[in-house]
């Protein structure tokens, strides 16, 4: 436990463990430093179990760690559940007024911390608890003190001068106090401040409301539902400032059918949900498949079925995202790993509805929708915005008889937008001929469902291929998909003459990189959800039947740690 | 040269039986449009799923032809997208749209979107061969309720006038003259507008017929009602003494959607510009 910060604070839902948890998080950042925020809620608002977790390092990190050196207990609940992560040698920070302890291991360090009266002293209640901790695990690892004052005057900005000067004491009360009681052995380095790149600690979900900006997403309409919830938040925040407009809407239905309505007017638009309400989306999905509206779809996993864990994780919706739909039609699945290639492929989502008139599912976890992590800032410089073939008035004034569905060879047929003369077309539910009309013509039905089709030869062309990650020449693979490689690539760490292969896009599946650069007899498929879905796919698409799996539904994501235990055990 | 009926015709013949009440409803609609002098690439049109909305291959203009009971969120999402369209019109059934589509009635309502809302109201399943409808008479047989519905009929207009719309009328598809000038008041309307259309279905339905309807409905245009009171809007919405009232129920100016949204004060959302955007605002809660 060597890398860098590994700190955990809990406590129960109100008592503000999220706010200092992410505080935290950005006093690291501000040092220079890398960090990645792992976060745990029950679906209630006060009272329950809350934790915010911290990796942070001076070097790139990629995921949490199951092992913690610090541990912050606001409750009983904190010791009894999170107390087998503390590391050797690790701290317990409790109150004893609040808290007590059955028995001490002689290897753990505890220090009692009484921010139950410290709190009192400085309002007269309990409410300044969370930032004397604050202030006290920024001491632990020897932090910047103005850092954090500083960060909390910014964060207060807009409230009372009292609430702002009593964070103020409370982080200076909780700092002082470790540094005349604790006599503690360290064994990590100190949060030093370094040069670093300018980062910026941020969500794959608001990683996907940032790439939705950039990629010119005009309209976004959503119903509220974890772990998707916060990319409406966000985008609702900066709807003036971006110019564009963000609906909440009575159900999934409506926000799918809303999001066709606003495309098929010309307007790039998405729609976010989990997967109850894509569930919702579903007969509509094929909707915007047969019309050839472009369309571009989150689903952001959670654990099901049904209502299941609502604030947890999982990675069981990649056949649904797939299959998703009655009828068959073409669509990309796609699935990044981390925040910043959430941000990518919202551009590259939108490039791709546009250019193929498809729907597009961009596939996130709670893991990935709600985990900070420090990221470059993003270079829109590099961003490209290809709208595909959309008719202006001068070219629809050269065409005699426009045809919206026309036949083409490549499938592709030029759009043209309400409110051009001579464009009037149908974009029709029901089959329909060139024009759009309503037709049951077996041959013309034949032919426009091969011409929807053809679109496919294009797209695998120019849809990116599985990544690499470690020695390409490594013994053994690691395959993973979405989040998954977070831990996965964080494992690498720990392992020798392994590497990590991430499939992003799904659908249409890589089949050929697969057969190409897969061995299955060494390889291992590492995926949240019980079924082995990546692991159907692979044998569906290229009859390879990889027997290894380390698969996971327990609502958690993986801890690079049961990684290099399952390569490790595999190696023997 | 002047606009006419037939700069809407599309090459489809029309497929309802003969007799249908969809004919009047689809002549008075073109009409309106002409009179209003909009052209067919002007007009956004959203259809759902049933025999009415079989008439999307019979109109010419943008038309959505959405699912069963979808027309209202996609016509919504077409005004926010581009509120320059001339005229916006959603079409529903009383099937898909009580039914199946119900709550986006009530939420286009309290939303007061600029749109037409049209809805056919034939009391009765029709493209599914006769099944009850949500507006449906109390005791209609039909093949799904073959010892008579059981339920109470939905009163559309009532419901509008409750959840909120600013514009809320009913026609009769064998009153096309009243149904032409309803509708050029629906689409002039700035604001959500409901117009419930009662239809027979000669084929499905033997109770609602042409002369059922005829010895009921009134014109209120033909009254002292005025049509500016919420409440006694509401009243009037329901039969009376057997008699129906035809005509505009209600009618208020209030601030539309788009109104109330500064972002699309000048440029309609379609005719932004995309591309390069400046992030930094949007990344400063993040350092």
């Amino acid at each position: 436990m060597k890398s860098g910060v590994n700190w955990k604070i809990g406590g129960p839902a109100g008592a503000g463990i999220m706010s200092v948890g992410h505080m935290f998080a950005r006093a690291c950042l501000r040092h220079g430093w890398q960090v990645f925020c792992y976060t745990e809620y029950p679906s209630l608002i006060r009272g329950g179990h809350n934790v915010y977790q911290i990796h942070a390092s001076p070097k790139e990190i990629k995921s949490q760690k199951s092992q913690v050196e610090v541990l912050v207990a606001l409750d009983q609940q904190t010791i009894i559940k999170n107390q087998a992560q503390l590391s050797q040698n690790g701290i317990l920070l409790y109150d004893p007024v609040a808290t007590t302890l059955a028995a001490k291991k002689p290897d753990r360090q505890y220090l009692e911390v009484p921010w139950g009266k410290m709190s009192q002293e400085i309002c007269g209640s309990d409410l300044m608890k969370n930032t004397i901790a604050l202030g006290a695990s920024l001491a632990l690892y020897q932090g910047d003190a103005i850092v954090l004052k500083k960060l909390i005057q910014e964060e207060f900005a807009d409230k009372n001068q009292k609430i702002i000067n009593d964070n103020l004491k409370a982080v200076e009360k909780g700092y002082q106090f470790i540094k005349k009681n604790a006599k503690i052995q360290m064994t990590w380095p100190a949060l030093k401040k370094i040069r670093a790149k300018e980062r910026i600690l941020v969500s794959g979900n608001e990683a996907a409301g940032l790439g939705a900006l950039a990629a010119g997403c005009k309209f976004y309409v959503a119903y509220p539902m974890t772990p998707a919830t916060s990319i409406l938040h966000f985008l609702a925040k900066y709807e003036r400032d971006y110019d564009l407009l963000v609906k909440q809407a009575e159900d999934e239905i409506a926000v799918i059918n809303m999001a066709i309505g606003a495309a098929f007017a010309g307007v790039r638009s998405m729609c976010a949900t989990s997967g109850g309400g894509f569930a919702l989306m579903n007969e509509s999905l094929g909707f915007a498949g047969i019309a050839e509206i472009p369309l571009v779809v989150i689903l952001s996993q959670r654990t099901g079925p049904a209502t299941g864990l609502p604030t947890w994780t999982g990675q069981s919706e990649l056949l649904y995202a797939i299959n998703a739909s009655h009828g068959e039609f073409l669509r990309v699945v796609m699935a990044p790993g981390d925040a910043s290639e959430t941000f990518w492929s919202m551009v590259n989502a939108f490039n791709l509805a546009d250019k193929y008139q498809i729907p597009v599912i961009v596939l996130l976890d709670k893991y990935l929708s709600e985990s900070p992590s420090s990221l470059e800032t993003f270079d829109t410089k590099k961003v490209t915005i290809k709208r595909g073939e959309i008719l202006t008035q001068a070219k629809l004034n050269k065409i005699k008889d426009y045809k919206r569905y026309q036949f083409t060879k490549s499938g592709i047929s030029p759009r043209s937008l309400p409110g051009l003369a001579g464009g009037e077309h149908q974009a029709n539910s029901d089959e329909h001929d060139e024009y759009g009309y309503s037709t049951e013509d077996a041959a013309i039905r034949q032919k426009m469902m091969d011409k929807r089709a053809a679109k496919l030869s294009g797209l695998v062309k120019e849809l990116p291929q599985p990544k690499i990650y470690g020695s390409k020449n490594a013994a053994l693979t690691i395959i993973c998909w979405g989040s998954s490689k977070m831990p996965a690539v964080e494992a690498l760490n720990d392992l020798k003459d392994v590497r990590v292969m991430h499939l992003q896009y799904l659908c249409p599946f890589p089949a050929q990189f697969i057969k190409k650069n897969v061995n299955p007899e060494k390889s291992i498929i590492i995926e949240g959800n019980q079924n082995g879905q990546l692991q159907q796919l692979i044998q569906q698409h290229t009859g390879l039947n990889i027997k290894k799996t380390l698969l996971k539904y327990d609502g958690r994501p993986f801890y690079p740690e049961e990684i290099v235990n399952a390569v490790n055990q595999l190696k023997r | 040269m002047a606009l006419t009926i037939k700069d809407y015709e599309t090459p489809i013949k029309p497929s309802w039986c003969p007799g249908c009440g969809n004919f009047g409803i689809w002549l008075s609609l073109r009409q309106a449009l002409v009179k209003l002098n909009i052209k067919p690439h002007e007009v956004a049109l959203s259809f759902d799923i049933g025999c009415n909305s079989n008439g999307s291959n019979f109109i010419k203009g943008y038309v959505c032809h959405a699912l069963h009971g979808r027309a209202l969120p996609p016509a919504e999402a077409i005004y926010w997208a581009n509120h320059k369209l001339k005229a916006i019109i959603a079409i529903n059934g009383d099937g898909g749209g009580f039914g199946i589509g119900l709550q986006h009635f009530l939420h286009a309502c309290r939303r007061n979107v600029d749109l037409l809302y049209i809805t056919h109201d034939n009391q009765i399943y029709a493209l599914t061969t006769g099944q009850a409808s949500p507006t449906s008479a109390k005791g209609f047989q039909t093949k799904s309720t073959p010892f008579g519905n059981i339920e109470e009929p939905i009163n559309p207009s009532a419901l509008a006038i409750t959840a909120g719309a600013t514009w809320v009328a009913r026609g009769f598809a064998g009153e096309t003259g009243q149904l032409t000038e309803l509708m050029m008041q629906g689409i002039k309307h700035p604001g959500f507008a409901h117009l419930n259309v009662l239809q027979p279905c000669v084929t499905f339905n033997h109770l609602n017929t042409f002369s059922w309807f005829k010895e009921r409905v009134y014109k209120l245009e033909e009254t002292d009602y005025r049509p500016d009171d919420r409440k006694r809007a509401w009243e009037k919405s329901w039969p009376n003494g057997g008699k129906i009232a035809l005509g505009l129920l209600f009618s208020e100016n209030q601030a539309t959607y788009n109104d109330q949204v500064p972002q699309l004060k000048k440029e309609a959302l379609v005719e932004k510009k995309l591309g390069p955007v400046d992030l930094t605002k949007a990344m400063e809660e993040f350092h």
